[in-house]
């Protein structure tokens, strides 16, 4: 019998909703603690209860990258694969990726310190969005408006100094409907969308409350996510798409360990259904 | 079972599984169900919000 393994290092409901599918599909399942696990460079697959694929499903970005690695290691077929997670996990690494294959995306500026940042934010002109290269749900993305708060938001920076804060990912702020558009991609297919409404704020992450409505995918979304998807490598994505008033639709983001818990109560499709199907095609016979 | 924190009673699912967080409803501190043993449950205290969590 084929049997599923899903690594994780926090039971949400997603992986609760891949199993329960998994067993219905009439597969094994196996459910993985990367917290407790322990690896060495001696290790085999044969050792651990990993079946005949796995869903890399950890909520630390770093923690699932590094179990990624080891899996492919041992050459246990893993989703989404270390190369994926790598380029989605960063946002730079992303967006370069994106251009260089001709994805729309917005117009974005790196600069490696403070100062040739603050330069760039008085040549370009007030406001640029700054973005973490690394993180997620929105933390530390913000609009920069004016010198004083680009000052502010540079000392603090400066003074927490961690690797990936000398890196400056500035984008142009995008004129665009209060909302985004997340299309789940699966094997390069898109499965189901929905629009991510702005709570009055800025951001439209979902995890920090913005409300979720279905969106039919068009033509031209089906599109530019199979595109974005291809760009990264494939597996099971989260793209995320901004309607610009002048570009049209832009590929702002795509996500690595996407979440799908509030889209999957309405999309026609059976999201972790058609994860788990996918997941299934992986196991070498 | 009861909130290491404040002591306040938690409720946790029958059907909780091991990764599982549970959520004190008077402090509102985090526990994940460490293992279970049909109603025989360890918790222990919850990870908290790393700076790469997410998607």
């Amino acid at each position: 019998m084929s049997k599923v393994c899903i690594v994780f290092d926090r039971l949400r409901s997603e992986e609760k909703m891949l199993q329960k599918e998994a067993l219905d599909l009439g597969c094994d399942t196996s459910m993985l603690d990367a917290k407790i696990t322990q690896i060495n460079t001696d290790s085999k697959k044969d050792n651990y209860d990993f079946g005949g694929v796995v869903l890399e499903r950890c909520v630390s970005y770093f923690r699932g990258l590094h179990f990624t690695a080891c899996l492919e290691f041992m050459d246990v077929p893993t989703i989404n694969t270390y190369d994926v997670a790598s380029i989605c996990g960063n946002k730079m690494i992303m967006t370069l990726r994106l251009k260089k294959h001709n994805i729309p995306t917005p117009k974005t500026y790196f600069s490696f310190t403070s100062k040739s940042a603050t330069e760039n934010l008085e040549k370009v002109g007030y406001p640029l969005v700054i973005k973490p290269i690394i993180g997620s749900w929105g933390r530390g993305v913000m609009p920069l408006k004016d010198k004083d708060t680009a000052e502010a938001i540079m000392e603090i920076r400066d003074i927490n100094d961690g690797p990936y804060d000398r890196i400056y990912y500035l984008q142009e702020l995008i004129k665009r409907p209060p909302r985004d558009i997340r299309v789940i991609t699966v094997g390069d297919e898109p499965l189901a969308a929905m629009y991510r409404k702005s709570s009055g704020g800025f951001k439209t992450n979902i995890a920090l409350g913005a409300d979720p409505e279905l969106c039919e995918i068009t033509k031209e979304m089906e599109d530019i996510a199979v595109k974005a998807s291809k760009a990264m490598g494939g597996g099971i994505l989260g793209i995320d798409i901004m309607e610009d008033e002048k570009k049209g639709l832009v590929v702002h983001e795509v996500n690595n360990t996407v979440e799908f818990k509030g889209l999957a109560r309405v999309a026609k499709r059976n999201i972790p259904k058609a994860i788990v199907e996918y997941a299934l095609t992986f196991i070498r016979k | 079972m009861n909130c290491s924190e404040c002591d306040a009673t938690l409720k946790i699912p029958d059907d909780a599984s091991v990764g599982e967080i549970v959520s004190c409803p008077d402090c509102g501190s985090d526990f994940e169900i460490a293992s279970k043993d049909g109603s025989n449950l360890v918790l222990k205290q919850a990870e908290s919000v790393g700076e790469d969590w997410g998607e």
